[in-house]
Parts: structure tokens; C-alpha cells; sequence
């Protein structure tokens, strides 16, 4: 059964992938007729999104048979749900404004999402007893899907600013598009490594002494740029670290955030010395049929609906399961801490287009801003402020 | 038409105010939130000593009564006890009673504790804790004074001079 | 006062950019846009129309959206700043704030504990904010509801031309006949339009309520709020830790002495490779141990009659129970939680008198380490005595033995051996691993033999009266967020004038699905469905 289930996944990732192509088709194919045009290649896209999901449906399935309790439980297992999430999200909006152009930049933000989660521990664990509750799996999926539909509304402001941002001059804008591109293929990046030295078997152990002045040892998956405090390299010929730091760095975590970061600026560089000019220039003729007020509409639309999901799903729920678990429905724990963050976010995002009229392209810009939220407290929440949330990592 | 909005507006304004204001106090102020309060009727209890006689406090009306946790772990509570049984031997004929009790730990080690220091007044042995409930103890030591009414008049957290000590059994002197 | 007269004689409040009635535009400035700004109806704010007394000023302060989304902002900032480093709830105990901070993150905790943030969520400028934001939350509600419904109820079916225009929704029909129009009507009402005619002009309009949606949300909130306020009323809230060892029974603090609790066995239990699902060996392989349950088997009780503190007890037994992670005990408004356990805290030391030089074992006592005897007297005219016990021994600073709490970490005695052949006794004193005697030439000594442990459980009692007025603030929320989000206001007017139809649409938001069901609802009718003006602007 968990065999199975983790080929379901590959199957979907796959079929992700030729999905996007296909709609990248669909956009091509369909230069000169603008609206309502429902091409070969967007229906044939569509259907081989919604095999996809169907086979990531099955994955998640059979994995909560193989286990015993809804794969939510850790970091590969919500992330792998929360890109499921967003592909659900894509196929209801694809039906209801059909728009191909949304899943030429949805599908890639999926299948990136779905590669990060991959880059973590994939086995199937047994939940510890704080986990052992229903209001968990309500209360993670429910959340995951409020924020997919979220995320839906950045793709859609992406594709606004890739479009309004005038790109025959530099401005801050072009900037820090530049900037979200580098983001997305910072996440590139990370799996490329990851795989590369997984593939490669690579492994460097550490001696070193912890913040509470202990010794302890740890093992590098990736060559030590950053070492930890006071380390000694204790498998031979390999890489000696740079620089070491302090005691109350998670230097392996840094390591690997340096790696990412690294390994995405190289890429970037790549991409733009073979195109030439800006990433989101090079984009730019993909969008230029698309109508502005209806992408503005979709990326509001899907944070009306988003929000009050996530509201449930983050806020209400998680209240609910934490009376139960930990006592207290609140406890001021970074990841609630930044879930109400995110929901402060976006109600402000709804008060300023309602009352301040912020349509357009600061909607667009909002919307941007409140998916780095989001990422924000998927990544860097659960792996550098860790708190009760920190799941296994 | 003006007026009344200007009342409406500023009853509204004065309910939020007086609500915000509540919240930022009681927050302010939780932190030393016992369940004994001051002016109020102390908790009543029964405590025997060592020599098996039965203190109830509900005895003592009509007597101040200073009243003490402590334990033989605390060093605050080692230091401040010769202080306490000096002027408890000061004002036993003043209607000033002392009532010590320590938290609840082994008979053996409380027996020592008195035996080493010569304490006098009664030591009582609050084994299971519901004294220490009562009176919502955390910190030790902590001294309540209760007057002749049975009313506590203040509570005291931390270690005692000899001086305190005195001016405190002379404000629960009846 | 400066009330505004229409053409149409409705009377408007001062500040009305467009006519409740007829939706004349009252305001010069709007008359010159293309399209009308349809926040609230154009409705007078109150708030922007006095702005005398300072109260007037404090609550135009707060009417302004600008300022509750300042308000969001900056919380939401502040928020952030406080999961920078642990807030002081999370971390050890081992020393004070002050220096962990310190110690553990430099400089930068320095300031960070010196400005506060080590305590943020509970400061008094962060209670300030989220205050603010209740206070705005109230005030612009008030504000926006009253006008918003005066609006929507004096509203007319024909409404003014220069309205009917700047509708980003308009179309112009020659006059359409009668059929038409019953055909327009009838697939209006089909999806589930209520219908007003005036002159044989239509305004047909749907989901008004969900205008409400964001009044409902905001009602939910303030209530959600009290019910954070309330938590501070004494009585409402109980948040008390009980540690409580095998076979005791202990008072439950904060229920005033009225329940009691035996612990009868604390549980803790591991996930095992052997005998628990297989599809978890390789994910136990990796954790090492995996925690499946920690569980406390408990007695409830409650005490008879008014008894006073210290008083035997006279207890009843209400139930057993089984308290475990995310399944507390539950009586009245209480609820007892699982949160922490000791495993295997010494109860019972065994000790034997030993002959130092033989090794010949004389008698052997039991040592009840929370509550020692004094006396052990063995065979044969040997006995032990205690002289001191430090159940948490260590060496003070003046290297006298002394302990550190009443808990047995590390018990330590003063034993004095009474034996036939030194019936003065001999005194040693003894600590785990260690004995010392005062000139070291004792015949005896006592010997370590065995412990008994018990395990401890650590509960959590709560009582929180608050929940159901939280709980009722966040359903009312959700009413209002769904009913705001998930439905949409729409209106579709036709007024005839010269001949003419003037046809006319209008939505909160959402205008690609009304665009849609009024494509639909004018198919086979003949009339030309209006046209979406700032689409054709941009055309044009």
C-alpha cells in the first residue's frame, strides 16, 4: 500500500509537468482568438490536471490507509497536501473563468511546492500523542486549502504584474519581480542540490558543541559551507567548512538555506544570460493577451473565498484542537503567531481594495506579498523558529 | 439632533474606554493575583503540630495571627524563623498568635528543622496541601497577617527582618 | 442642520454624495467622473461630516479606515517581532530572563529582553493595539451600517439619469416591447431576483443581506474580543499545574478545595518496531523513540460537606478515569489535562546494616523517602535510626549538607547504627554513592540496597468560562465573513425615458459572474444586455 502510494505521487508529479506544458500550448496556440476560445490544448491541459489530482487524491488515499491517520502529520506530508490544495483550487477556478494562462502559472508553483516537500523525510511516522486528534487532520487540511486558494490569488497577481510592470526601463518594480522569480527559483534550486547530493550518497559528519555547551554530532547531507560551533569534520575527504558559527545557529540549516540560494542565483543567472534580459521581460508575451480587470478579479475573487476558509481552517480550528491538546486555545507560538500575521495580512488586503479602493496593480503587489507570508510560515516558520509546530525536519 | 449624537457618541467612547482600561489594569496587576485577598476573611483551616494539638484558625478570632509558610529548603525561611519565635516569645501574652507551616514535606526533616533552630511557637505540617490551595502559596516564605476579626491584613512575600517582623505583630496587635 | 433636498424632494443627510432615493448625484466633484464610486451608496459617513468637540475628533480618529488598517499594520509588525526570539513562556528555567537572554543570544537579547519583547503579547502597548483595533472595529461599523441601510432602504426604482450613466454596468435599448420585458422579468425572477416596478421601470435586485456580511464579521470580532477581556474578570479563569505522584491524593488546586485527585498509575508508552504497524519501522528507525501515549489513570473525588482546609478528609468518589493527551477529565467547568511527567522518582530506599569487615548483613529497613520513620529497630537487639534526611541533598555554601527541594532527587541520611557491641551507636552519614563518617573508623555501615520509584504525573486544571463567548464571537465571524464573501449584492435597473430604455447594472463585487447571469437573463429577450463601460473605455 505505501509503495503504491508513493508511485501515485511520481505518476501526479509527472502528469503536472506535461500539464503545464500543455497549457503553455493552449497560450500559444491561442495568440490571435482572445476569449471564451476553449482550445484543444486547454481542455487536453485540463484533463491531464485533473488525471494529476485524481493520482495525488489516490496517493493521499492510500497513505492515510497504509498509516492509520490522514497524512498530514509531517512537514513532506502537509506540503505534498498544500500543493494538492492548490492544483484542487486551480481546476475550480479553471472552470469557473477558464483561464489557461492561470495554469501556466499555477502548475509550475505546484509541481515546486511538491518538489520541496519531496526533499523531506518521507516515511510514514506514527503520530506522537499531542497528534492523535481528529481536529488535526480537520484542522491542517482545512488550513492547507485556505491557503492554496490563497496562493491562487498570487498567481493571478503575478500574471497582472508581469503584464502592467513596464519592462523597457528599470524601476522597482521590475526589481522586485526580479526578486519573486529569484525566490521561486531559489525553491529550484534547493531541490536540485538536495537530489544531486542525495543521488551522489553524500554525507559529513560533525563534532561539535551545542548551545548548552554539550558535544554532539551531525550529519551534513550537502558540503559544509557553514559549520557548526567548534565543529571537527569527522568523515574523511570531504569538504572543510568556510566558516563556523555560533553555538545558537542551526548551522546545517544555514548550510542548506546557502545552498538554495546559491544554487538558485546560478540558475537565475543562467536563465537570463540565455534569454538575455529581465526573467519576467522573457515572460512577458505569454500575458500580453490577457485582460487586466478579469485577472484583478480572479486574484480578489480567490481571497474572498480563501479567507474565510483559511480563517476556519487556521484560526477557528487550530483554536479548538489547542484547548484540547495543549490546554489553551492560544499560546502565542510563532506558527500562530504568523498564522494570525497572515490573517491580519489579508484582512487589510480587503480593507484597502474595499475602502481605499486599492485596485489593480497595489492589489496585485498585495496579493504577492501575502503568498511570501504564507511561504514565510510554511518554510521558514517550521524550520528556523521552531516551537510546537516544529515538525519532525 | 447634534446633542444627542454628541451623548451617544460619547457614552460609547467612555464604555470602550472604561472597558480597555479594565483589560490593561487587570493585565497589569495579574501577575500577584492569590487567592486570599486583602480585607477579606482569611481561609480557615486545621492543622495539628508536632505535639498533636489542633490549630483551627477559626480558634483564634479575637487574636492577631501571624500566620507563615515555609519549608527547611528555603534559606529565606531558615534565616527569618529565630526572628519570628524572638518577638513571638515578645507578644504571646499580647494576643499575637504565631502559626508556621511548612509545605508538606517529611516529618523527620520539619522534627530536625525545629529541634536545630529551638523553635516554640507551633509548627504544623500542611502534608497533602490543601492549606497551601487554600491560601493559593507559591513563592516561599510567605507571612499573612490576619487581626482579631479574622480578616487578612496583609500578606508579605519574601524573607523578614527582625524589625519587620515586630512592626508587623504590632499592626495585628488587638 | 444642512440637510440636502433632491430634485425628487427626498431629503438627504448631510455629506450625501448621491441621492438615497433617486441616486441623483448630489456632490459637484462627482458629477465629473465617468463612473460613480459605489462604496456605501454614497451614503453620508457621519464621521466626516462633524468635527467639533474633541469627542467628535477621538471618534472620527477612529471612524477612518485608513486608521483601522494603520491599526492592522502596525500589529501585525509587532506581531512578528515578538517570534524573532522564544517569548519568555518558552524558555527554561534554569535562570533568570535577564541572563538567558543574554547568554544565549548576545547583544541582541540584551536589547531585546531590555525593550520588552521577551513578554510582547502581554505588554501594554500590544493590548493597546489590539484594543484600538476593537475600539476602530466598533466606531467604523457604526458609522458605515447606519447610512449603508438608510440608503439601501430609501432607495427608488427610477432612479436619475446621471445615476443610471456612471453605472460601470449601462445600456441604451429602443424602447423594447412588452414581451420583452415579461420574458426579462420572468428570467430575472428564475434566478431569484425580487422585482419593483415604478411606471413600468424595473429594479430588480438580489442578496442585499451579504452587504451586512461585513457589519455581521465585524459584530463577531468585538464579541470574540469581550470574551478575551472577560478572562481577567477573577473567577472566569483557572490555570493551575498539579504534580501528582502515584498513589497520592492531592487537592485539585483552583476548584477551593472541593475536588481531590488519586493518581493510582501514570503510563507512559513508546511506539515499538515489533509490535506496532510495520509501515512505521523506517520512520522509527530514524527518531529512535516515538512517544504513543502518556496517560494518567485517576480517581476523582469530591469532599463532603464545607470541611476546612486540613480537616480529615471525608471524601466521595466520583469516577475513574483515564486522562491522556487530547482527552482531559472533564467535571463541571473544569478539565483536567495531561501535560508533563517524571518517570521513575525515587519512593523507597533499602538500606542494610552491614558489618564492614565481615560483610554479614544484620537486618535490612525500607526507607518511605517522602515521609520517613525515625525508628527501624531490627533483630537481635540492632536498630537504626534516622538522625537527618535531605531528600534533594547538596553541600551549601558553607559545606553543610542541606536540600534543595522536598522532592527525593537525591536523598541523603544521617543514620545513627545501634548495635550490641557500641550501644551508644555509631552515626555515618549516607547519600547515594557516598558515605561519610566523622573519623572513619566505624564497625558498621549501612548499605545500598534496592530503590522503589514511582512515576509523577503533571496535570494542567483548567476552568475557562469564556469559551462559549469566544466560540459564539467566532461562528458569528464566520456568518458574516461567509455571507459577505460568498454572495454578492446585485441590481440591474431599466428606467424608460424618451423613448428610450436607460438599463443599468450594479454589484458589490464579483462583476464577471453578474456580467454572466445577465448575459443569461437578456438571451431571448431581444434587449441588449448592458455593456461593461471600463472594459469598452479601455477599447476605445
Amino acid at each position: 500500500m505505501a509503495a503504491l502510494s508513493s508511485n501515485l505521487l511520481y505518476i501526479a508529479f509527472i502528469l503536472y509537468l506535461v500539464a503545464t506544458m500543455f497549457f503553455g500550448g493552449a497560450i500559444k496556440s491561442k495568440k490571435s482568438a482572445e476569449k471564451n476560445g476553449s482550445n484543444k490544448f486547454a481542455n487536453l491541459a485540463i484533463m491531464i490536471t485533473i488525471l494529476g489530482f485524481m493520482s495525488q487524491l489516490g496517493f493521499f488515499i492510500t497513505r492515510w490507509i497504509a498509516a492509520g491517520h490522514a497524512p498530514v502529520s509531517n512537514l513532506f506530508e502537509f506540503t505534498t497536501f498544500f500543493g494538492m490544495a492548490l492544483v484542487g483550487a486551480f481546476i475550480a477556478i479553471y472552470f469557473i473563468y477558464k483561464a489557461p494562462l492561470l495554469g501556466l502559472f499555477t502548475m509550475p508553483v505546484a509541481i515546486l511546492i511538491i518538489a520541496y516537500a519531496a526533499m523531506f523525510p518521507r516515511d510514514i511516522s506514527p503520530l506522537i500523542p499531542a497528534l492523535q486528534s481528529d481536529w488535526l487532520h480537520i484542522h491542517v487540511t482545512t488550513a492547507a486549502i485556505g491557503e492554496a486558494i490563497l496562493a491562487i490569488s498570487f498567481a493571478a497577481g503575478l500574471i497582472y504584474l508581469l503584464k502592467v510592470v513596464d519592462q523597457t526601463k528599470k524601476s522597482r518594480s521590475t526589481f522586485w519581480l526580479e526578486v519573486v522569480m529569484y525566490g521561486l527559483i531559489s525553491t529550484l534550486g534547493f531541490v536540485a542540490v538536495s537530489t544531486a547530493f542525495s543521488l551522489s550518497d553524500y554525507k559529513a559528519g560533525f563534532q561539535y558543541i551545542d548551545k548548552n555547551g554539550q558535544e554532539a554530532k551531525v550529519e551534513y547531507n550537502l558540503p559544509a559551507l557553514v559549520g557548526p560551533n567548534e565543529g571537527n569534520l569527522i568523515t574523511k575527504d570531504k569538504l572543510e567548512p568556510v566558516v563556523s558559527t555560533p553555538a545558537i545557529i542551526n548551522a546545517k540549516k544555514l548550510n542548506t538555506v546557502l545552498w538554495s540560494l546559491g544554487a538558485g542565483l546560478a540558475l537565475y543567472w543562467l536563465i537570463r544570460l540565455m534569454m538575455r534580459k529581465r526573467i519576467s521581460a522573457s515572460l512577458k508575451p505569454y500575458v500580453k493577451n490577457i485582460n487586466l480587470d478579469f485577472v484583478d478579479e480572479i486574484s480578489y475573487r480567490s481571497v474572498l473565498v480563501g479567507f474565510p476558509v483559511f480563517t476556519l481552517g487556521a484560526l477557528i480550528f487550530a483554536m479548538i484542537w489547542a484547548q484540547v491538546a495543549w490546554t489553551r486555545f492560544w499560546g502565542w507560538d510563532p506558527k500562530e503567531v504568523w498564522a494570525l500575521i497572515t490573517w491580519l495580512f489579508y484582512a487589510a488586503f480587503l480593507h484597502l481594495r474595499l475602502s481605499k479602493g486599492w485596485h489593480g496593480e497595489k492589489s496585485a503587489w498585495l496579493a504577492v506579498i501575502g503568498f511570501v507570508i504564507i511561504m514565510f510560515n510554511l518554510v521558514a516558520v517550521n524550520l528556523v523558529i521552531s516551537g510546537l509546530h516544529s515538525y519532525a525536519g | 439632533m447634534k446633542k444627542k449624537r454628541l451623548i451617544a457618541r460619547t457614552i460609547i467612547l467612555l464604555v470602550l474606554v472604561l472597558a480597555v482600561g479594565y483589560t490593561l489594569y487587570a493585565n497589569l496587576t495579574k501577575e500577584d493575583d492569590s487567592t486570599v485577598e486583602i480585607g477579606k476573611e482569611a481561609p480557615d483551616f486545621v492543622l495539628s503540630d508536632r505535639e498533636g494539638n489542633k490549630h483551627q484558625l477559626s480558634d483564634y478570632k479575637g487574636k492577631g495571627v501571624f500566620l507563615n509558610f515555609w519549608a527547611t529548603w528555603c534559606g529565606p525561611c531558615e534565616r527569618e524563623m529565630p526572628h519570628i519565635d524572638n518577638q513571638y516569645k515578645q507578644f504571646k501574652d499580647k494576643r499575637v498568635e504565631v502559626l508556621t507551616v511548612d509545605v508538606g514535606e517529611s516529618k523527620i526533616a520539619v522534627d530536625k528543622f525545629v529541634e536545630r533552630h529551638n523553635l516554640t511557637f507551633p509548627v504544623m505540617i500542611d502534608e497533602d496541601g490543601q492549606v497551601q490551595a487554600a491560601y493559593g502559596i507559591g513563592q516561599l516564605p510567605i507571612t499573612f497577617l490576619i487581626d482579631e476579626e479574622g480578616k487578612v491584613v496583609r500578606s508579605y512575600t519574601g524573607e523578614l527582618t527582625e524589625d519587620k517582623v515586630k512592626r508587623f505583630m504590632e499592626e495585628i496587635k488587638p | 442642520m444642512n440637510e440636502v433636498k433632491c430634485e425628487c424632494g427626498h431629503v438627504n443627510p448631510h455629506g450625501t454624495v448621491i441621492c438615497e432615493s433617486c441616486g441623483k448625484v448630489l456632490e459637484d466633484s462627482a458629477t465629473k467622473r465617468k463612473l460613480l464610486d459605489m462604496r456605501y451608496e454614497g451614503s453620508a459617513r457621519r464621521s466626516q461630516t462633524y468635527n467639533k468637540t474633541l469627542v467628535d475628533k477621538i471618534w472620527n480618529f477612529f471612524s477612518s479606515v485608513k486608521v483601522g488598517v494603520t491599526l492592522i499594520v502596525v500589529t501585525l509588525i509587532a506581531s512578528s517581532v515578538g517570534t524573532i526570539l522564544p517569548q519568555e513562556m518558552y524558555i527554561p528555567q534554569t535562570m533568570t530572563p535577564a541572563e538567558y537572554y543574554e547568554d544565549q543570544y548576545g547583544w541582541f537579547g540584551k536589547l531585546y529582553y531590555d525593550l520588552g519583547f521577551n513578554n510582547l503579547y502581554s505588554s501594554w502597548w500590544y493590548l493597546l493595539l489590539i484594543a484600538s483595533i476593537g475600539v476602530s472595529l466598533v466606531i467604523c461599523s457604526l458609522d458605515r451600517v447606519v447610512p449603508l441601510y438608510r440608503a439601501l432602504k430609501n432607495q427608488r426604482v427610477e432612479r436619475h439619469e446621471g445615476f443610471l450613466k456612471r453605472q460601470r454596468l449601462f445600456g441604451l435599448a429602443d424602447s423594447p416591447d412588452e414581451n420583452s420585458m415579461r420574458q426579462l422579468e420572468e428570467n430575472l425572477k428564475s434566478k431569484k431576483y425580487h422585482i419593483r416596478k415604478e411606471n413600468g421601470s424595473i429594479l430588480a435586485e438580489k442578496n442585499r443581506f451579504s452587504r451586512w456580511g461585513p457589519y455581521v464579521n465585524h459584530i463577531g470580532l468585538i464579541i470574540f474580543l469581550i470574551g478575551g477581556m472577560l478572562r481577567f474578570v477573577p473567577g472566569m479563569y483557572v490555570d493551575e499545574l498539579l504534580w501528582i505522584r502515584e498513589g497520592e491524593t492531592k487537592a485539585i488546586p483552583g476548584t477551593d478545595g472541593k475536588y481531590y485527585l488519586k493518581n493510582n498509575k501514570f503510563i507512559m508508552q513508546t511506539y515499538d518496531k515489533e509490535k506496532d504497524d510495520e509501515v512505521f519501522g523506517a520512520a522509527l528507525d530514524r527518531a529512535g523513540t516515538v512517544a504513543k501515549n502518556y496517560q494518567s489513570n485517576v480517581t476523582l473525588y469530591e469532599r463532603k460537606g464545607t470541611g476546612v482546609a486540613g480537616e480529615s478528609l471525608d471524601l466521595k468518589k466520583v469516577k475513574h478515569e483515564k486522562i491522556r493527551v487530547n482527552q482531559p477529565l472533564k467535571m463541571d467547568n473544569y478539565a483536567l489535562y495531561q501535560v508533563d511527567y517524571k518517570l521513575d522518582e525515587l519512593s523507597k530506599m533499602h538500606l542494610a546494616l552491614q558489618n564492614k569487615k565481615t560483610g554479614e548483613e544484620l537486618g535490612t529497613i525500607k526507607v518511605n523517602l517522602y515521609n520517613p520513620d525515625t525508628h527501624y529497630k531490627l533483630k537481635n537487639g540492632y536498630s537504626v535510626e534516622i538522625k537527618s534526611y535531605f531528600p534533594d541533598f547538596e553541600f551549601d555554601e558553607n559545606s553543610k549538607p542541606t536540600t534543595k527541594s522536598k522532592v527525593p532527587n537525591n536523598p541523603a541520611f544521617v543514620f545513627k547504627m545501634v548495635t550490641p557491641d557500641k550501644p551508644e551507636g555509631e552515626v555515618s552519614f549516607v547519600a547515594i554513592r557516598q558515605t561519610i563518617e566523622a573519623d572513619g573508623d566505624n564497625t558498621y555501615k549501612m548499605a545500598f540496597k534496592g530503590v522503589e520509584t514511582k512515576n509523577v504525573a503533571a496535570l494542567t486544571v483548567r476552568k475557562d468560562l469564556t469559551l462559549w463567548i469566544l466560540g459564539l464571537g467566532g461562528l458569528i465571524f464566520m456568518v458574516g465573513v461567509i455571507q459577505g464573501a460568498y454572495w454578492n449584492h446585485r441590481r440591474l435597473w431599466v428606467r424608460f425615458m424618451d423613448e428610450k430604455a436607460i438599463i443599468a447594472g450594479h454589484t458589490n463585487k464579483n462583476w464577471y459572474g453578474l456580467k454572466r447571469e445577465l448575459e443569461s437573463v437578456f438571451k431571448e429577450t431581444g434587449i441588449q444586455a448592458p455593456v461593461d463601460q471600463l472594459e469598452s473605455g479601455k477599447k476605445g
